[in-house]
């Protein structure tokens, strides 16, 4: 009686990250999804005029929209080759001691605070960038770099597994026929990671769309479609952030159907990163217990070799 | 000859991006600790701060970040650790299984401004919790709950299968199974997984700010508003209230997580030097 | 006599692969059966059958019946915890929790519920004693069991067994991973034992079968080829196959 509660409330607790996941969902779109009618999503996905406070109010977010685009495509930029860079180095040539010392500092660029990374960038990145090119300074630029730091965790981990996870075989049998250990690396073991260092891209991808307040500090927040890096602009996060506090009526509604799009947008991200990692996908795992009659012509084809 | 050679460039760069992230995280954490240790002593930690921090202390928002950190631990502690048990000790894979773990998957990969939203809209207005400790620790539980769920996971599955079948083949229920072999030799992952998942507590904000509030009190229950080190952080920065303070409070939150980093670094080396003496 | 365990009919199969091809087989109180031969040949399937620790992991089918004292082990409604006390088990390596001698023992008693202190005291004394370890640990019972050599953990699982007060023991080559010394020590603790246990145990090789069996079962690819007394199984075997294993042909 006792072990059937115990499993009980074992089970619950199981539950409580698909429940919880499905009630975010729930209430964000129940909040976002009305203004978005009315609005209509062609018009809230393609106007860039944000004006809640005017009369008659308007809601676009396309400007928001450019502006994560941005960013994101900045931050992968700096932040994928610099981290699989890492990655390689620390999972084939770093002496094992290095390697040792690499491992904590990734978790330390993972730990510290992102108000942290955008305060770095907002008190020494823009105001060297300004001094530099020009322009002024809080720009798509600095938030690019720094989100390209802050994604380096993400890209560093994954990518390592993915490294670490090619069969030895492989490496051998490069070496073996002459090639260097470089050309082994480039040619061998980084294709044959390419599954998992795609997913860790599209991981840091999401990170970066996701990331609010050190966006906020950086960029800028001019409500304005980006015409070059050096310019401000708003981010669909970095506009939640500043307006949710003081936001209400149809105002707060726009900001959750901002939300909305992040939502899925991520969602979709997350979902490219599942289909790419090694790891069986969600919909792999769950075809596995399809009805014998579905699968066979697997079986067959298994019966058969 | 010309392989050579560009396996030497190769390298090169190889090593030059490593040492790069090393210099990176470097330049962070000693700038932020040469501009703001100055000014941190005594009196800024124990300090109430005056003038919405222009002058005076952090007292406040230290104790409303261990406050936040505690309530959301309590409640994701339990729920995670019970998950990770039912998902690798009460059953075998099944569709609900992999159901329960996209969920874990995907709310791990939810970015926290849309736990703002969602703790804001439900637990702060629907449930009339206001800003609070628990709306804020009720957020933070669920962002942390994937953390939790996860690094549970691996430390129960690194416990020897032979260990079971002898509670098993003593007669131990399943229960007594997870409660006296499982759960004592997976101690040190789980409160790893506890002392990573304290630090995201510590250094959140998005999810916080509007889930907890921005007040300056001390939290005096579990209903009262709160403001953390990192919301208070952020607030002085972007508000320009005072760099000097801004500095000062991010030196207190970068040797937090410093601490937190080298405690859980700790356990983990020494749970794994154990393994290997097994 | 009336058998402590009968085996009828027993099948147990892994997916498409049969383990176990309807075996019966009788264990008369008091004695020791050893079920020997090649590996792969269904041995430590049937032992964690006889308790039903198949259950645990990946579990397989099974078919047929296998009775203690009459009653089926696999009747809906059986308590398993209270069948796995009545019929212990050894495993082949040994395997001592992480923790003190002391709570070793105690283990089982423990799990069934047993909270005085000096009840557990005589159960894990007498425990000992008869795994041949008191003498061996008697002052150091607070000392992790794991510190330990191989072979006094071995006598550790046998002793944690004893501590429930079982019917049954089944031990699945239980020196396998044991010096000489070691196993002969624990081949006359289980001469001593089946005075008062019934035994069934999966020898290490056929000498050790030969040393301490009363009965034998020879088990070749999940099948019990020929079982009776080990004096006749181990002189005259009847089945060639039989013959070939002991005579050390094949194996």
């Amino acid at each position: 009686m006792k072990e059937r509660l115990i499993s009980f409330l074992l089970f619950l607790c199981a539950l409580v990250s698909i429940a919880s996941l499905a009630i975010i969902t729930f209430f964000i779109f129940q909040a976002g999804l009305p203004l978005i009618f009315r609005v209509g999503l062609g018009n809230f996905l393609e106007s860039s005029l944000w004006n809640p406070s005017g009369d008659p109010q308007s809601f676009g977010i396309a400007a928001m929209i450019l502006g994560s685009i941005w960013v994101t495509l900045g931050a992968i930029v700096v932040g994928v080759p610099l981290g699989l860079a890492v990655a390689i180095f620390s999972a084939e040539i770093a002496p094992p001691r290095l390697a040792m010392l690499i491992r904590p500092v990734i978790q330390l660029l993972a730990g510290i605070p992102s108000v942290i990374y955008g305060f770095i960038g907002l008190t020494i990145l823009a105001p060297a960038i300004r001094a530099t090119f020009g322009g002024p300074g809080l720009s798509v630029l600095t938030a690019a770099l720094i989100l390209g730091i802050m994604i380096l965790p993400s890209i560093i981990s994954i990518s390592e597994d993915a490294l670490r996870a090619v069969p030895s075989a492989y490496r051998d049998g490069s070496l073996a026929v002459g090639a260097t250990r470089w050309q082994t690396i480039w040619r061998v073991l980084v294709p044959a990671a390419r599954s998992g260092i795609v997913a860790s891209v599209i991981l840091g991808m999401g990170r970066a769309l996701g990331e609010t307040m050190a966006v906020i500090m950086m960029l800028g927040n001019a409500l304005q479609v980006p015409r070059s890096p050096l310019d401000s602009a708003t981010t669909l996060t970095s506009n939640i952030g500043l307006e949710l506090a003081y936001a209400s009526g149809a105002h707060r509604d726009a900001l959750f159907a901002t939300g909305v799009v992040l939502f899925v947008l991520i969602m979709i991200l997350n979902i490219l990163a599942n289909i790419f990692t090694g790891r069986v996908t969600f919909w792999q795992r769950l075809s596995a217990f399809r009805p014998a009659v579905f699968n066979g012509r697997a079986a067959w084809r298994r019966r058969n070799t | 000859m010309k392989r050579q050679h560009s396996q030497l460039v190769a390298f090169a760069g190889l090593w030059f991006a490593a040492s790069l992230t090393i210099v990176i995280l470097a330049i962070i954490i000693m700038y932020i600790l040469a501009q703001g240790l100055p000014y941190v002593n005594l009196e800024f930690l124990t300090g109430r701060p005056l003038e919405q921090g222009r002058e005076g202390g952090i007292f406040p928002t230290i104790l409303g970040t261990l406050a936040l950190g505690a309530v959301s631990l309590v409640l994701a502690v339990p729920l995670g650790v019970g998950a990770a048990v039912f998902l690798t000790e009460y059953t075998r894979p099944s569709p609900l299984t992999t159901i329960m773990r996209f969920g874990t998957d995907s709310l791990a990969g939810v970015p926290s401004i849309i736990f703002g939203l969602f703790g804001f809209i439900f637990f702060v207005t629907r449930l009339h919790m206001s800003w609070s400790l628990l709306a804020g620790g009720l957020t933070l539980a669920l962002m942390v709950l994937p953390t939790i769920i996860r690094t549970t996971e691996e430390a129960i599955r690194a416990v020897p299968v032979a260990y079971r079948e002898v509670s098993y083949g003593l007669g131990a229920s399943r229960w007594q199974m997870v409660r006296t072999v499982v759960l004592p030799n997976a101690l040190p992952g789980i409160i790893t997984g506890i002392i990573l998942s304290f630090g995201r507590a510590v250094g959140e904000t998005a999810a916080v700010i509007f889930t907890a509030g921005t007040a300056l009190n001390i939290p005096t229950s579990i209903l009262s508003p709160t403001r953390t080190m990192a919301v208070h952080f952020y607030i002085l920065a972007v508000e320009g209230i005072s760099l000097q303070k801004a500095y000062a409070t991010g030196a207190v939150l970068i040797i937090s997580i410093l601490a937190i980093n080298v405690l859980a670094n700790a356990l983990i080396t020494r749970s794994v030097s154990r393994a290997v003496r097994r | 006599m009336t058998p402590k365990i009968e085996i009828d009919q027993f099948s147990y199969r892994y997916g498409d692969e049969i383990a176990l091809n309807t075996i019966s087989l009788q264990v008369q109180p008091n004695t020791i059966l050893a079920i020997f031969g090649p590996a792969r040949g269904g041995k430590t399937t049937l032992l964690r059958s006889m308790n039903r620790l198949t259950e645990i992991g990946e579990p397989g089918t099974h078919s047929g019946r296998i009775l203690l004292d009459g009653q089926d082990i696999f009747a809906p409604g059986t308590d398993i915890a209270t069948l796995r006390r009545r019929v212990g088990m050894v495993f082949a390596l040994p395997v001592a929790l992480p923790m003190t001698i002391f709570d070793n023992v105690a283990y089982g008693p423990r799990m069934r519920g047993v909270r005085s202190r000096s009840q557990l005291q005589d159960l894990v004394q007498s425990a000992l004693q008869s795994a041949a370890l008191w003498d061996e640990v008697q002052d150091r019972l607070d000392t992790p069991a794991q510190a330990l050599s191989g072979g006094q953990q071995q006598r550790i699982s046998i002793a944690r067994v004893l501590a429930l007060e079982p019917e049954v023991i089944l031990l699945d080559e239980p020196t396998a991973a044991l010096d000489p010394i070691s196993t002969a020590k624990i081949e006359e603790a289980l001469m001593e034992l089946k005075q008062q246990y019934t035994i069934v145990i999966a020898p290490h090789n056929v000498q050790q079968a030969g040393r301490i069996a009363d009965d034998a079962a020879f088990f070749l690819m999940g099948e019990c080829i020929e079982a009776g007394p080990a004096s006749q199984i181990f002189t005259m075997p009847r089945d060639r196959r039989t013959e070939d294993y002991i005579t050390g042909r094949f194996g």
